[in-house]
């Protein structure tokens, strides 16, 4: 009975989000107030129907009720309770459930925090979120429901796939989707805007801390994303150019852009077409990502569905949002009047060139990803990209970027001397570039390649003309000047992240070492200066599966550094191996050993792989997400609210609480 | 810059971005782009021996050998109407095994053997690569294997 009321909690959500998606937006158009003020009870009503469904689905897999076929697809009565939690959005349906409840919260925490906004503009903004949800929910009930019973009931449940069972995989999908289905909000605020026809910089405002946090979340959610890929896949890569990275990859590498392409219309007033441009394009990424994970167009982990009705569904989805939106967009963009030209030398320039090279940086993923699909479709047989191609092509816009990262950070806006620029930043080139020359001999185990030392000196460049302006405070003990505000430490502290990553990145991928090795007890393999022995294999049993566990105790000049204890797991109820890879992190190297299968005799293969540097990559990541946050919980964004409740409180109580 | 002209250079600059990048793509493509081929289709003589391609099949039962204590595997690819022997160094996938879907990637040898620099299984029990399954559906149109 409760699965059922799941059901009904779906189609009543649906019910509030139609007149969502229409009425408010109708009220906008011919100024009806009473319309416009459906707005937001529609979207609390809404994210209480969807959080309900939520819930019980949570309590179907907690109570393991197999008479639900999605529950007993994917979990067990010997799981742990929290991965029966997690295995909540461990399917396609569940993850689906996830991907609406978190597109419900984005619009509640639109609807609450937008009183400062033109009511009319907030409903707007409100009814074309609720367009999305309508989109998302009948998806669901028409071909993903996790409701559907199984008759009759499973005795017990097909377990989760091992893989899944991770801590880090726990909370990877929500941070991914808080960002994926975050990107919905600049979008919506796009759309209104475009609505409204009246496309002031206001807008722009606006919409910049909310693509903050859509965008940190989804900083962090990549990010975990590839951490767990490292430790848990077993084979020691952090990123495969997969498909499904892929496709979280560039709604990411469109928010970036978006960021500061907001920025340039928010302070200067022009880029206003290019701007809504990029949150549809980031939206519409978003919704293709899903597309490619969901449509079971791919070999991968997170191909859950093969169904070709739910990939149609998608892009029919795809096609009705994003055609829509660039319909508006061509009926109204010629509307924006841009307020002020800029200069060769100026922020604004600088924020231009972060533009394309990021949208080129997009591209060339998205055909890489896409080309291989499309041709298969299209019957003119299968194909598969690889990393060398991602690899080379991506780094071509990234090098540029990175090193007119550091000069657009300190070039005024309106514009200013290009000498003046260069003088100032001339110190910090001279360091980066010895740093860099001293840092890659010291890393090194014979250079091969130019690019790396060229990569070391593109991050360390990054990370102090980052800090180069507080650096300089200190030295030069300037008290009197005004503090840095919080958004001004948000864009150093998430650059030095873009540093980091890329210092990391070179380094990692120039200097692993990684050696496949058939080790018998009492062998040992000599690796970066690390001596592996291999003592031996013993059986150990889990709460829910039972591994082989290896003893490789590492050395370094005869003193131990770690014993390591890599596994191949057998779960009891899928009856699938699983490596579980031992590492050793530190900030300078990782080492890491994973266990492959008995090769005869005493004999293992064993995979050992020395990683320098690996920790910079995500530490960068997480500096990156760090100063989204600060930028986006700047005072500006807060003042500016209070300062228009402050003006126009009759009208919002008007319009809202005598509703 | 006046705005007009200032539009104009963005409309120019974004055209080129996406001419570089069309055109990067294009030649880093044809370096990258690995085909896809059956056992039929190789034994056929459709695949190349010059350049790397992905061999996918089932592995065939009982035909996983190697030395014993040694990296070296030699198994055979079969879609149950050619099979093309495989030999590969190195870790193998978790759910690699005998009746199970393979796509291995490497290069043909002129005697007919492929020499495998990568070996991907299928994720789990359920699940086929689908390059695979539609080898397999190829060289069965009528029955299921």
């Amino acid at each position: 009975m409760i699965p059922e009321l799941g059901q009904f909690a779906l189609v009543l959500a649906l019910g509030l989000a139609l007149i969502q998606a229409s009425l408010p937006l109708i009220g906008a158009a011919q100024g009806r107030d009473e319309w416009i003020a459906l707005a937001r009870p529609m979207a609390a009503g809404q994210f209480v129907f969807v959080a309900a469904a939520f819930l019980i689905l949570t309590h179907a897999f907690t109570i393991d009720d197999f008479s639900v076929r999605y529950v007993a697809m994917h979990s067990n009565t010997a799981l742990p309770f929290a991965y029966k939690v997690a295995a909540v959005w461990g399917g396609h349906e569940g993850s689906l459930l996830l991907w609406m409840l978190i597109l419900a919260g984005w619009t509640l925490a639109v609807a609450a925090a937008s009183r400062s906004l033109p009511e009319a503009y907030a409903a707007r903004v409100i009814g074309v979120l609720g367009i999305v949800s309508v989109g998302i929910l009948s998806f669901m009930l028409l071909t993903s429901n996790p409701f559907d019973r199984l008759l009759p009931a499973a005795v017990d449940g097909n377990d989760l796939n091992p893989l899944l069972q991770d801590p880090a995989f726990a909370i990877h999908p929500p941070m991914l989707y808080l960002g994926y289905v975050g990107f919905s909000v600049p979008f919506a605020f796009a759309v209104a805007a475009l609505l409204t026809g009246s496309l002031d910089k206001r807008w722009a405002r606006w919409t910049r801390p909310w693509t903050l946090g859509a965008w940190l979340f989804q900083t962090l959610g990549i990010a975990l994303g590839s951490w767990w890929a490292y430790y848990e896949l077993g084979w020691g890569g952090w990123w495969f150019w997969d498909p499904v990275e892929n496709a979280s990859f560039m709604p990411w590498l469109a928010g970036t852009a978006l960021i500061h392409s907001l920025a340039v219309t928010d302070r200067r007033g022009i880029f206003k077409s290019w701007t809504i441009l990029l949150a549809i394009l980031a939206f519409s990424l978003s919704l293709l990502g899903t597309f490619i994970v969901r449509s079971g167009l791919l070999t991968s982990v997170h191909a859950f569905a093969s169904d070709p009705e739910r990939g149609l569904f998608i892009l029919m989805l795809l096609m009705l949002i994003t055609g829509g939106a660039l319909v508006l967009y061509a009926m109204r963009a010629g509307r924006m009047e841009a307020e002020g030209g800029f200069k060769l030398v100026s922020r604004e320039a600088f924020l231009l060139l972060n533009n394309i090279l990021l949208v080129v940086a997009t591209g060339l993923v998205l055909v890489g990803t896409l080309y291989p699909m499309v041709l298969d479709a299209a019957g003119y047989g299968t194909v598969s990209v690889g990393p060398p191609y991602f690899n080379t092509t991506f780094s071509i816009p990234m090098l540029p970027l990175v090193l007119l990262l550091g000069l657009g950070m300190h070039a005024s806006w309106l514009g200013m001397r290009g000498e003046t620029l260069v003088r100032k930043l001339v110190p910090a080139a001279i360091i980066a570039v010895l740093g860099g020359i001293v840092l890659t001999v010291v890393v090194s185990r014979g250079l091969d390649n130019v690019l790396t030392p060229i990569g070391i000196i593109a991050g360390l460049w990054v990370v102090i003309a980052s800090f180069w302006d507080p650096i300089m405070r200190l030295v030069r003990r300037e008290s009197r000047t005004v503090p840095l505000s919080r958004a001004q430490w948000g864009m150093i502290v998430a650059h030095a992240g873009v540093g980091l990553f890329v210092l990391g990145v070179t380094v990692t991928s120039a200097f692993t070492i990684e050696s496949d090795q058939a080790m018998a007890p009492g062998d040992s393999a000599s690796i970066a200066g690390f001596d592996f022995e291999f003592r031996g294999v013993r059986e150990v049993e889990g709460p829910n599966y039972d591994a082989y566990e290896a003893e490789v105790a590492v050395r370094r000049n005869g003193s131990p550094v770690t014993l390591l204890a890599p596994q191949k797991r057998v779960y009891r109820v899928q009856r699938n191996p699983m490596t579980e890879a031992a590492i050793d992190p530190a900030l300078r190297r990782d080492l890491f050993v994973a266990l492959g299968e008995p090769l005869g005799g005493n004999a293992w293969s064993v995979r050992i792989q020395y990683r320098p540097m690996l920790r910079f990559v995500w530490l960068g990541a997480l500096l990156m997400a760090l100063g989204g946050l600060l930028a986006a919980t700047d005072r500006r964004y807060r003042a500016e609210q209070r300062q228009a409740a402050e003006v126009t409180p009759g009208r919002l109580v008007g319009n809202t609480e005598t509703a | 810059m006046t705005p007009r002209r200032q539009r104009m250079a963005l409309i120019a600059a974004v055209v080129a971005g996406v001419a570089v990048s069309v055109a990067l793509a294009l030649v880093a493509f044809r370096e990258n782009v690995l085909l896809f081929f059956s056992p039929t289709e190789v034994v056929a003589g459709e695949a190349p021996t010059e350049r790397g391609f992905r061999l996918g099949g089932m592995v065939a039962e009982g035909s996983v050998s190697r030395e014993e204590g040694s990296l070296t595997v030699e198994f055979v690819v079969t879609d149950f109407a050619n099979s093309i022997p495989v030999s590969y160094t190195g870790l193998l996938p978790d759910l690699f095994g005998e009746g199970q879907g393979v796509v291995a990637r490497g290069q043909l040898n002129t005697d007919g053997s492929f020499d495998a620099e990568e070996v991907l299984a299928k994720h789990d029990e359920n699940y086929m690569p689908p390059e695979v399954a539609e080898a397999l559906e190829r060289a069965h149109p009528e029955g299921s294997p």
